[in-house]
């Protein structure tokens, strides 16, 4: 029998209205611990004001818990790095973390990095560091919003492949936006479709699902109760 | 005259120093205009003073706090970039300044005056500087992480809002102890060039940060310096050094790019 502790997150009625538009209506799901969710959905659906509701950044009605201690890592999908002049050491030394090295191991990156300017980073390195910075403080859900924008597709894989395995091995609960079908099928657990309100969610391999794709991603789409 | 003379050049390097730490992050927000148009702000103040007879010094202050408290908080409300804010804002200073300032007092507001200063004037340049570097050191890194996403600032726990409130506070004091020296119209300087020449030959922050305040020292420091000797304002002689140093740094630069390693 489930416990209560099963479940990290749970949101119920979530409403969002911005500039008086409604860009998240009345979304509820529950999320139980160490689970790799991935949020899909076309351009506009309100993903990412999702995730900023999430965070507390973005003023909403209805109801978002978390479990008690939570520690939320995150990463945003848009950054300015290019026009300022910070190490990757001093960009890291601002999270106060004492694992750097620890870190940028499990992130794939040698130290010799530490030196580097941001702004001089390859797209993959960068999304490297950003996800170091995420895991830095050590927390217990992580909060990705498309982790690998600007990285080529080799990168792409190794980056998810290396998230997939630091939450396995950490319990570490991770919520990721992602327009990569074939990434929400081999990379996480179980899927939500947002498309202003919820149109799916159950298990990612159903992706593949061309059907369900339709749903996803066509218009017009229906909504419907996701209480998991 | 002697005396005077070493109390600007204090002055000078205090003021030069805080201004290149300041400016080190109003270039970074893409802000460097903000920093040059907020000092214009100062002149309706200064005219109060040379008016009613108080420190100018305390009017320009007062004028550049409430400014940076109005385009802070229309920035807020309207989401419109400082840019524009202060664009819209200090030509009008600048025009009700002009009328309002007696005649013979405009070339000092202006171009600053290196005749006047005192024991007092130097221990509070020295103590206001002190203060806003230190008070800059602990958000610097806050602004810079809101540069670099405010999301991101704002989940690692940073209140953006205040904290911008802060550094354009001291930014209006750094600008209006400057302004006795290099006058209203090119203290905007002290904050800008210094600040655009360390970025050029920066990789961190910690570099960036420390060359553009030493930048500014030696600028307005030999500035003043030249000033005392060929009697001239100490505003424009200020300029050129910085500009002086802007071009050697970027001649080194580019030959060390066909003779370096």
């Amino acid at each position: 029998m489930k416990t209560p502790n099963d479940y990290i997150l749970s949101v119920s009625n979530l409403n969002v209205t911005l500039q008086n538009q409604t860009i998240l209506d009345n979304v509820s799901f529950k999320l139980k611990r160490g689970t790799i969710l991935a949020i899909v959905g076309p351009n506009g659906a309100g993903k990412s004001v999702f995730f900023r509701a999430l965070l507390n950044l973005v003023s909403y009605t209805g109801k978002i818990e978390w479990s008690d201690k939570v520690k939320i890592g995150y990463v945003p999908q848009i950054l300015s790095v290019r026009d300022i002049p910070i190490s990757v050491k001093e960009f890291l030394s601002i999270k106060k973390g004492s694992n750097i090295e620890s870190c940028l191991n499990s992130v794939g990156l040698e130290k010799d990095i530490l030196g580097k300017s941001l702004s001089t980073l390859s797209g993959g390195q960068l999304r490297r560091i950003l996800i170091a910075w995420a895991i830095l403080d050590k927390p217990n859900v992580l909060l990705f919003d498309e982790p690998t924008t600007g990285v080529d597709l080799d990168s792409e894989e190794a980056i998810y492949g290396m998230l997939k395995r630091f939450t396995k091995e950490n319990e570490v609960t991770l919520l990721l936006i992602s327009h990569g079908i074939h990434i929400v099928r081999d990379y996480s657990d179980y899927m939500l479709a947002l498309n202003k309100c919820v149109t799916f969610f159950g298990e990612s391999k159903e992706i593949m699902n061309p059907s369900l794709q339709k749903i996803i991603y066509g218009e017009p789409h229906v909504c419907i109760e996701a209480e998991a | 005259m002697a005396d005077t003379l070493i109390f600007s050049i204090i002055i000078g390097v205090f003021v030069g120093f805080s201004a290149g730490y300041l400016g080190s992050i109003m270039v970074l927000e893409k802000m460097a205009l903000v920093g040059d148009a907020l000092s214009h702000v100062a002149l309706p103040g200064l005219a109060l003073g040379f008016l009613f007879n108080f420190n100018p010094f305390l009017g320009g202050f007062a004028f550049l706090f409430g400014s940076a408290v109005i385009i802070w908080q229309l920035g807020r409300m309207t989401r419109l970039p400082f840019e524009t804010i202060v664009g819209a804002l200090f030509t009008l200073a600048l025009a009700v300044g002009i009328l309002m300032i007696p005649e013979a007092e405009l070339l000092e507001a202006l171009f600053g005056d290196i005749t006047h200063v005192n024991t007092m004037d130097t221990i509070a340049a020295a103590i206001i500087s002190i203060v806003a570097i230190l008070l800059t050191k602990i958000i610097y890194n806050r602004i810079v992480l809101s540069m670099i996403s405010e999301e991101l600032a704002i989940s690692h726990g940073v209140n953006v809002a205040r904290t911008n409130l802060l550094y354009l506070s001291l930014v209006s004091l750094t600008v209006a102890i400057g302004i006795k020296i290099v006058g209203t119209l090119l203290v905007g300087f002290l904050v800008v060039v210094p600040a655009a020449t360390a970025k050029t030959i920066s990789s961190n922050l910690l570099r960036y940060s420390v060359l553009s305040s030493l930048f500014g020292a030696i600028s307005s420091s030999s500035g003043v310096l030249l000033s005392g000797y060929l009697n001239l304002p100490a505003g424009p002689l200020v300029v050129l050094s910085g500009i002086t140093i802007f071009i050697i740094v970027i001649l080194v630069k580019w030959a060390s790019k066909f003779y370096g390693p």
